[in-house]
């Protein structure tokens, strides 16, 4: 598993701290049905029984773009990068339908790009309890994942993670950013 | 209604971060005292501010201003009772601080009632001229059993989590130690990675806490004797809300690795974990009941987040909030009967206080819009939660009677996840005299 933070860093000042585990991951479990987005018409998504197994050197150059930060984002036909971040409502993991079109795009990117794989990070705004908001974003990521899913790609390809109220976008305190923080991000590595 | 405000700077004793007493509801009912300030003997140091600063916070006392004292008695049998009776103050406080002939630095006190005319405690509290904070907190602590027949809570500990330098390139997060007031701060672990949750085992002696040092969130456990970090729990998906039972045998944890978040317990001498509930909706912020047999925790199973009991034996669950529509991470008082949590309004997110057997509606503790993270102090007296004023994160204690407000602020940043320490062993030794 690649971490998109290479830096994260621990210091003990008490004495000399020491690592040992003693519960370690278990394989990646793909999560059950998770309520989401069975909607009207946008949401044909062409069920990728049999992938169809595509050229990936020649889609690699057009489908993603990095960064001179090193990040990775997708990018459309016209090079123009696509939106890696969904929104949501207070306490809600629902996928809003006019966010469907742009998961739709990552969908087709990730599934042209078998080897391509995407971090999915789950977050909240501030207001509630810290802990329910890390369980809140856990399951708006969950609900990208399955859509990504239900569009084609491949368990595999897809890491979940929630940072809850932790990492905010913006650090106000009123309804617009609120609405910024409610997000799901994708992030390619 | 009367507001009363006293400010003081920790800064000018060598820490950074400021404390402001606010009493804001009904001044009236706390009882008026008077620490006369001790009488210094050569190189010993002056306790007294720390004593008042003490007493106030609790919400039961409201110490008289030294200006206005019409003597400044050092002992019982130098006190006029006539002066402190025309100002109604109930009980006084005299004594002095002096380094006695094996080094130690000693504060000889008494505790008088001034309408019954008799010393309720005399008693001299020793420990070391380089900690006099800890001895005026335990000083403290004896006149507030003194009084009220309660244990005092002033040597206790709290902690937290200090964000520096928000959403900047060097943003940072430590987790830290102080005394309750914020006082004798210590950095604990320091990361660029968010760390939520501290929570303290029943002896004082471990903390654990939630890190995003590895990517994904992880649940450690931090020796505070060697400093020693040990992984606890660091499984796919969430791994968070670590709470230790009353008995220091397990620890109670959310874990996601079976597709959902879950309540856990992991026992700690055989690392055996079980699944205490099993719900395809948000289950987390698990706490212990005394009696290390049961659970509150905080679920949205109902549609909106309520608290919920389980017994962990029989796994059967029933709901304990029905006011609202959230109501999150209780935290159980000490006389086993009552809880706190944070409770929704159509103002905000405040503290609010209620008992476990529903008879009675929620009483709002506090009066923000962003109140959270609660934390009772071990007697019951006090708790303490984090909100945010002017954008900034900053914990504030106060009385579960309701009176008294105490803010605590860093200059460094937002101060979050307040966790109040259990009683601790003490450095100083109590002399009854």
């Amino acid at each position: 598993m690649t971490y998109w933070r290479k830096g994260a860093w621990i210091v003990v000042l008490l004495v000399s701290g020491l690592l040992t585990a003693c519960a370690s991951h278990t394989g990646c479990g793909t999560p059950e049905a998770a309520p989401v987005v069975v909607d009207e018409r946008p949401a044909a998504p062409e069920p990728v029984s049999e992938p169809v197994a595509e050229p990936e050197v020649v889609e690699e150059a057009s489908d993603f773009m990095d960064l001179p930060d090193g990040t990775r984002v997708a990018v459309s036909a016209d090079g123009s990068v696509i939106r890696a971040t969904v929104g949501f409502g207070f306490d809600e993991a629902e996928i809003s339908s006019g966010d469907f079109r742009i998961l739709q795009e990552h969908a087709a990117r990730l599934n042209r790009n078998r080897d391509q794989s995407v971090s999915i990070e789950g977050h909240c705004d501030e207001r509630g309890t810290r802990e329910y908001n890390l369980a809140l974003g856990e399951r708006r990521a969950m609900a990208v994942l399955d859509f990504l899913l239900a569009n084609g790609v491949r368990t595999s390809q897809m890491s979940t993670r929630s940072f809850g109220e932790e990492r905010p976008l913006d650090t106000g305190s009123d309804e617009d950013a609120w609405a910024k923080n409610r997000r799901v991000e994708l992030r390619y590595e | 209604m009367k507001r009363l405000v006293v400010t003081c700077a920790l800064l000018a004793c060598g820490f950074v971060h400021a404390f402001e007493i606010v009493i804001d509801r009904g001044i009236d009912t706390l009882t008026p005292i008077a620490v006369v300030p001790f009488r210094i003997y050569e190189n010993a140091v002056d306790i007294t501010p720390i004593i008042n600063a003490d007493l106030s916070s609790s919400g039961q006392f409201r110490p008289i201003d030294e200006a206005i004292m019409l003597s400044l008695p050092s002992s019982a049998t130098e006190v006029a009772y006539q002066d402190w009776r025309v100002q109604a103050v109930e009980y006084v406080i005299v004594g002095s601080v002096f380094i006695d002939g094996l080094g130690l630095l000693v504060a000889e006190f008494e505790v008088i009632d001034i309408n019954d005319e008799r010393v309720l405690q005399a008693a001299q509290v020793k420990g070391s001229q380089d900690d006099p904070r800890a001895l005026a907190h335990h000083v403290s602590d004896e006149i507030f059993r003194a009084i009220t027949n309660l244990p005092g809570a002033f040597s206790t500990q709290v902690a937290y989590v200090l964000v520096e330098n928000r959403n900047q390139i060097d943003e940072r997060f430590t987790l830290k130690i102080s005394d309750f007031d914020g006082g004798r701060e210590v950095d604990l672990i320091v990361s660029q990675q968010p760390i939520l949750s501290p929570a303290w085992a029943p002896d004082g002696r471990q903390l654990a806490y939630v890190s995003f040092a590895e990517g994904g969130s992880t649940i450690y456990l931090l020796s505070l004797d060697t400093g020693q970090i040990e992984k606890l729990a660091s499984f796919e998906g969430i791994n968070s809300a670590p709470a230790f039972s009353p008995d220091g045998s397990q620890v109670a944890m959310v874990l996601s690795r079976d597709g959902n978040p879950d309540i856990y317990t992991i026992e700690l001498a055989t690392n055996v974990i079980r699944r205490i509930t099993d719900h395809r909706a948000i289950d987390t912020e698990p706490v212990w009941e005394l009696n290390s047999k049961s659970l509150l925790f905080t679920s949205d199973r109902g549609g909106s987040p309520q608290i919920y009991r389980v017994d962990v034996d029989s796994l059967r669950v029933s709901r304990l909030t029905f006011d609202g529509s959230y109501n999150a991470r209780p935290r159980v008082m000490p006389d086993s009967e009552h809880f706190i949590f944070v409770h929704r309004s159509p103002r905000g997110f405040h503290i609010a206080w209620r008992d476990l057997a529903g008879n009675r509606a929620p009483r709002i503790l506090s009066s923000n819009v962003l109140d959270e993270s609660p934390s009772v102090a071990p007697n019951g007296v006090m708790m303490m939660y984090s909100t945010k004023t002017d954008g900034k994160g900053i914990l504030s204690i106060v009385s579960v009677s309701g009176e008294v407000e105490y803010k605590l602020t860093s200059s460094l940043g937002d101060m979050l996840e307040p966790a109040w320490s259990p009683y601790l062993p003490l450095t100083t030794t109590l002399v009854e005299r």
